[in-house]
């Protein structure tokens, strides 16, 4: 069971990784929903299976044999619960960007200031910026 | 007083809950004051505190370490806690001379503060997933500042932000999941005692996994392109508290686990570890050389210099991380001080590209001083903090002969030192230019600053003494901590000297959390 879990989690992250690199943002968003899923199984899988009880104390005192890891059960909640605040707030800020830029393909957003021209390093700055008919100080 | 531990995460809390349901602009900014001199305080009593009792460690709700969450204060994570309560407290006095109505409107207070939980926790924390949790925080604040307001150029910039911090989340959840298979642990101290039964092959795997989602965080090579595309977007009270913290966590982080679980295989992990400071520290400077607008240049050299703390992890000598150590604290306040300046060079010229701004010193001598000063600092000219730090860090690489990443540490100051006087050069001994930039040059270069892309206009400060007050005395308080450091190294260097030793040893931070008994 481990074995065959631990094929569909690898499968899970080649599928989600891919998406995740391709530049459409809704792309990159499914792929990211696959991959955390596929991060939650992995968590889910590295603690073991194969327990069937669940890890509670009977009213007479005794604990039903073998008991589930119940840690990876916790971190795997927890890890659902910020997955999802990240797709929400993810599917907000792209369709925010949407409708801004009007674009969802990460490759068409520029840089900030990527195209700021770049300072001379010799004395006298480059000539285009001055007017021409700025007076010759000879 | 293990209380005292917690408090650096209840006081920013505290304070982003308040600015919440208190919906008056003035009392927020002054409550948000208030929450970062609150804070920086109660930094200071728990390095008192780490100083007098050694490590200390609180177990929450009394559930004993490993089952339950650890908080661990050492040296180290103090130190780095005591240095954030610096920067936030820098960025709320200039914040208060901002008339952002807009974002402030949009809780940019409260967000801040959430931010600082983040990061403190991330400092304090004991325990791996705990740290997950943390970091996510502090990201899930950091993405909703860096595109509040909604420009253009902080949306494109966001877009990227976010997609490389969720790989990176994810990363780091699998990789402690695969660690949590692997040991049955994730306490750090719990951890960093069952490391050893583990194959080295899949230990080694896992520690590069771990690079990887930390190294995406620092924004270190080849993971950096993200950061120079987001954090000149956002107003400067925005950016430089990203700039001064978010990539200092990662730093934390990777020392962290470095030191404190993988260490089975130094010549691999640590060898791979100074090759990566090396290139980000060239890449980086060499890529800031080529850049035309203030805060991108700030931003590669913000880049570049997470190398020098790399090196110091890389080398792996009580001197090396030293230096490490007290180039991080050294670092978040120069860098602060510089990205305030320059927004306020940005205010005051209502761009930041090079060619298009000048004659500041001529009209405001003074400002010259201010940012000549951090600016002399980061390249690491003597009577400043980053001297000593560099020193540090160069004395180490030569004891450990390490001589080509000396080298290019050495290097790299010099171009550091070009690349901040071009900066100096353009923005304050060139003329002003005689017409206003043309339109050509002014239209494709987005500002940011407003929601419609357009450029920005300079805005006047006024002749009152409070608003140049608040907005210069942040940037003068964060240079004078510099020179103060650089003038007077000793005490700072001992306690850096102190956290170093504390990260070789793992075995008294371990004995703090998990008790005497083992």
């Amino acid at each position: 069971m481990e074995i065959l879990l631990s094929f569909l989690v690898g499968g899970l992250f080649a599928v989600g990784v891919y998406l995740m690199l391709r530049p459409h943002l809704i792309q990159f968003l499914i792929g990211f929903l696959i991959v955390g899923n596929a991060a939650n199984l992995l968590i889910f899988t590295a603690g073991r299976l194969g327990s069937q009880f669940p890890p509670l104390v009977q009213e007479n005192g005794t604990v039903l044999q073998p008991i589930a890891n119940p840690l990876p059960q916790a971190l795997i909640l927890t890890a659902i619960v910020i997955g999802f605040a990240l797709a929400a707030f993810g599917i907000v800020l792209f369709f925010r960007t949407h409708q801004v830029l009007g674009t969802l393909n990460a490759e068409e957003m520029p840089e900030t200031f990527e195209a700021a021209p770049v300072p001379s390093l010799v004395d006298e700055p480059d000539t285009s910026i001055r007017r021409p008919q700025e007076p010759n100080p000879s | 007083m293990s209380w005292l531990i917690v408090l650096p995460l209840l006081i920013p809390l505290s304070t982003a809950i308040l600015c919440l349901v208190i919906p008056k602009r003035a009392v927020q900014r002054y409550l948000s004051l208030t929450g970062a001199i609150a804070l920086l305080a109660a930094a200071l009593a728990l390095l008192n505190q780490v100083g007098q009792r050694g490590i200390s460690a609180v177990q929450i709700s009394n559930w004993q370490a490993p089952f339950g969450i650890t908080f661990v204060a050492d040296h180290f994570s103090a130190l780095m806690v005591v240095v954030t309560g610096v920067v936030a407290l820098a960025v709320a006095l200039y914040a208060l001379a901002e008339s952002d109505t807009q974002r402030e409107g949009l809780g940019y207070h409260a967000l801040t503060h959430f931010l600082l939980v983040g990061v403190n926790g991330a400092f304090l924390t004991g325990d791996l997933f705990n740290l997950y949790v943390w970091f996510e925080v502090l990201l899930l604040s950091s993405f909703v500042l860096m595109i509040l307001g909604g420009g253009k150029a902080q949306l494109s910039g966001g877009v990227k932000y976010f997609a490389v911090s969720l790989l990176s989340s994810i990363l780091f959840l699998s990789s402690v999941g695969l660690l949590y298979g692997a040991t049955g642990a994730l306490n750090m101290a719990d951890l960093a005692l069952r490391v050893g039964e583990v194959p080295p092959g899949l230990l080694s795997a896992l520690a590069m996994m771990f690079l990887v989602a930390f190294g995406l965080k620092a924004a270190v090579f080849p993971f950096f392109f993200w950061l120079p595309a987001s954090y000149p977007a956002p107003p400067v009270i925005i950016s430089a508290l990203f700039a001064g913290l978010l990539t200092k966590v990662g730093v934390y982080a990777l020392i962290r686990v470095f030191t404190l679980l993988f260490t089975h295989e130094t010549a691999f992990t640590h060898t791979v570890i100074l090759w990566i400071a090396g290139l980000t520290l060239l890449l980086g400077v060499l890529a800031a050389l080529a850049q035309g607008e203030i805060r991108r240049i700030l931003s590669f050299q913000l880049v570049s210099h997470i190398g020098y703390m790399l090196m110091g992890l890389g080398i792996l000598t009580p001197l090396a991380l030293t230096g490490s150590v007290f180039y991080a604290l050294n670092h978040m306040i120069i860098i602060s001080a510089l990205f305030l300046m320059a927004g306020l060079i940005y205010r005051l010229q209502g761009t930041g590209v090079l060619v298009s701004m000048g004659g500041l010193y001529r009209s405001h001598p003074w400002l010259a001083v201010l940012f000549l000063l951090p600016a002399l600092s980061l390249a690491g000219i003597p009577p400043f903090s980053g001297f000593w730090a560099k020193l540090t860090l160069v004395t180490a690489g030569l004891q450990a002969q390490q001589y080509w990443i000396v080298a290019a540490a050495l290097l790299v100051g010099l171009l550091t030192l070009l690349s901040m006087g071009i900066v100096f050069a353009e923005a304050f001994w060139k003329d002003a230019p005689k017409a206003a930039p043309t339109g050509a040059q002014a239209q494709p270069v987005p500002t940011g600053d407003r929601p419609d892309g357009a450029q920005a206009q300079p805005v006047p400060i006024g002749d009152r003494a409070r608003e140049w007050a608040a907005l210069g005395v942040p940037i003068a308080g964060l240079v004078l901590l510099s020179l103060g450091i650089g003038l007077w190294a000793e005490p700072l260097l001992s306690l850096s000297q102190t956290a170093a030793q504390e990260l070789l040893e793992p075995s008294r931070y371990i004995q703090a959390v998990l008790g005497v008994s083992r």
